[in-house]
């Protein structure tokens, strides 16, 4: 499952997704608003997304870990909108019958969103100026 | 014809619109990116976009028809 979130991302009822009978080890990642970047001391970090391609090609990579890994469930949400540091701005989360598929999922699952899915992030400030990351 | 442009991102505020319906004479998304690249100032090369038509992923030789949805995405930053 792959979603595109407006509100607060709750951790507790993601987690409860990843049940099964035969996951014997469960790995999650959350990615946070950090409050400095590059030197930079950032208050908040405003996300957009292409939503209709972003949730394509996020499911698209669940598919893939699914393919790629003996996983029971693999989850990943992303944010958008206005966060402020601290906050929760990606989740993923795999169940396996094992940890090392689980551990390299949840790895692959959060790699291949930051590369390939349509989403951005702006970098509010301290000192006032804002701007998008196109890395 | 015409196509209608989703723009996000620096590219959302280089044209100052989430969207807009152009009509061009551009038959592929490169001759259509170079058009609107001069007239909004798009400074990236489209060597660091990738287009999407129609909510799907595509190259820069694909044929447009009337009324499609182009999306030229900037690099992305998730995460």
């Amino acid at each position: 499952m792959f979603a595109i979130n407006e509100a607060p991302i709750d951790v507790v009822r993601l987690h409860r997704g990843l049940e099964a009978d035969g996951a014997g080890a469960v790995v999650s990642f959350e990615g946070r608003v950090r409050n400095y970047n590059d030197g930079r001391a950032v208050n908040g970090l405003s996300y957009q997304a292409y939503t209709e391609l972003a949730e394509a090609e996020g499911r698209r990579i669940v598919e893939e870990a699914h393919a790629k890994f003996a996983v029971e469930r693999v989850i990943c949400v992303h944010r958008v909108g206005d966060l402020a540091p601290g906050d929760i701005a990606v989740w993923a989360g795999v169940s396996a019958g094992h940890r090392a598929a689980a551990f390299d999922a949840c790895r692959y699952v959060i790699d291949e969103v930051k590369a390939r899915v349509p989403i951005w992030k702006r970098e509010h400030y301290v000192e006032g100026a804002s701007e998008w990351l196109h890395p | 014809m015409k196509y209608r442009l989703l723009y996000f991102a620096s590219l959302c505020d280089a044209a100052g619109r989430a969207e807009e319906q152009v009509a061009s004479d551009a038959r592929d998304v490169g001759a259509l990116y170079a058009e609107l690249a001069a007239r909004h100032g798009f400074t990236f090369t489209p060597d660091r976009l990738r287009v999407a038509v129609n909510g799907a992923f595509t190259d820069w030789n694909y044929r447009l028809a009337d009324n499609d949805e182009v999306v030229f995405l900037p690099p992305v930053s998730g995460g």
